[in-house]
């Protein structure tokens, strides 16, 4: 593991139940790389992303992220990380502002990390007065993009950020991405869309029935 | 984790709570007609002013933990609607404020609530309550929601922890609330005065009902994080 090492996963096995959802899987991510993880669905695309949020016990190997290990300091481990998932993590009552002042408030943001969140992630003063629930698909996944920021989070994780979003809604993604890794986060995004993630990562691994099979350079 | 930071983020939970109840207006289209009709149909059952006096203090509690019900899923279907749960979990923050900052949103929640019950009782049974027998009831209201709320607010973490379990919340709360309804109700007979019971009589139940509260509160702001955790 150098120093730049983000993520250090070796020969990892994680069960759910008795099924091996990743069987000695092995994986390193440097600083400031945006990796796309490929692989059919159940191939362990999701289990990588949630051992290095540290949401599932490792039952043999070792894997440390920020230099923390998984196992034993799960605290420290998700205090850096942002991990989107299917949901948005967001309330549906709640203006998406309201949203992103909660978050604040929470993690002990300032009002300009905020404001800066906002309009990175391409926030309007219109969006962030309305309410989530009436937000499309694309705009609820800005916004809890820019609660990652608001988070502080230097490692992101997101499973299939593109899903149920039209072509300009994932195109807006990609950039927010981009843009991520240009103001330092790393960013490892699972997907099976081999054409849109070839031009988005760095770097590109495919996850076949729990290992990781191929760990292709960079792009 | 430092109680500054325990405090803020309960803080701003209860705020967050109470904000959504107050747009989404459950409390007041679902929950408090809710409640007033369970009194209503109490009132129906039974029909006759003496028995409805005597008993009014069990059926503003037993109101009162019908309506709990309902708020107490209400509070933490906004946290699994969209897995937000999951993200305060992620995020590192701390469990304790999340638990304490639920169970003040909950507290306000019960507290309209309970004074809305308190309301019809007065109306519909008849109920007389005097100065000393007032300053009892507020009493006993605050604390008798505390005591809800702190053991509901684990219950309900609980519930959204293990997804599908939701049903089982009223079978597992309603059972353990038990020390509080018998707690709340002695010291309400005392402030409505029934069977010509004093309003001292029941200042003694509501300091059970505190030491209930503080236990309650108490494990739950040490269990609530690794029970709701996966």
């Amino acid at each position: 593991m150098s120093e730049t090492s983000v993520v250090d996963v070796r020969d990892a096995v994680v069960l759910l139940g008795s099924f091996p959802a990743l069987a000695e899987a092995t994986l390193t991510i440097e600083r400031g790389e945006l990796v796309v993880v490929q692989g059919a669905n159940g191939a362990g695309k999701t289990t990588l992303l949630r051992l290095c949020a540290g949401l599932v016990p490792l039952a043999r190997g070792t894997a440390r992220v920020m230099g923390h290990d998984v196992g034993s300091n799960r605290a420290a481990v998700r205090a850096n990380v942002g991990f989107l998932g299917h949901a948005n993590g967001l309330y549906a009552d709640l203006t998406a502002g309201e949203n992103l002042s909660f978050w604040s408030d929470v993690v002990g943001a300032s009002r300009t990390e905020v404001a800066a969140a906002a309009h990175r992630m391409g926030l309007s003063e219109r969006l962030l007065s309305t309410q989530v629930g009436r937000l499309s698909a694309g705009q609820k996944r800005r916004t809890a993009l820019a609660v990652m920021a608001v988070r502080r989070a230097t490692l992101w994780l997101l499973d299939e950020p593109h899903a149920g979003l039209d072509a300009p809604g994932r195109d807006e993604i990609d950039t927010l991405l981009r843009d991520a890794v240009a103001a330092g986060a790393t960013v490892v995004v699972a997907s099976h869309e081999l054409e849109r993630s070839a031009s988005l990562a760095t770097r590109r691994i495919e996850v076949v029935g729990g290992r990781i099979v191929e760990s292709g350079g960079h792009s | 984790m430092s109680a500054s930071r325990i405090v803020g983020v309960a803080r701003a939970v209860a705020s967050k709570d109470l904000r959504i109840e107050w747009r989404s207006r459950v409390m007041t289209n679902q929950v408090l007609p809710f409640a007033a009709i369970v009194m209503v149909l109490f009132a129906f059952a039974l029909d006759n002013d003496g028995i409805l006096q005597r008993v009014a203090p069990g059926l503003v509690w037993m109101a009162t933990l019908f309506a709990s019900l309902v708020v107490v899923q209400r509070s933490f279907a906004v946290e699994s609607a969209d897995s937000a749960i999951d993200a305060l979990r992620l995020a590192g923050v701390p469990s304790q404020g999340v638990y304490l900052g639920k169970v003040a949103a909950l507290v306000v929640q019960l507290v309209v609530c309970e004074a809305v019950l308190a309301a019809l009782a007065l109306i519909l049974y008849r109920v007389n309550v005097d100065r000393h027998g007032a300053v009892l009831l507020v009493t006993t209201c605050i604390l008798g929601s505390l005591g809800i709320a702190a053991l509901a607010a684990v219950y309900g973490g609980l519930s959204v922890a293990d997804r599908g379990r939701e049903t089982l919340l009223p079978l597992l709360l309603l059972p353990a609330l038990a020390p509080v309804l018998i707690g709340a109700t002695r010291a309400t007979e005392s402030a409505f005065g029934s069977d010509g019971a004093r309003a001292a009589e029941g200042w003694p139940w509501v300091g059970l009902l505190a030491v209930f509260g503080a236990i309650f509160l108490f494990g739950g702001t040490l269990g609530f994080g690794p029970l709701t955790d996966e």
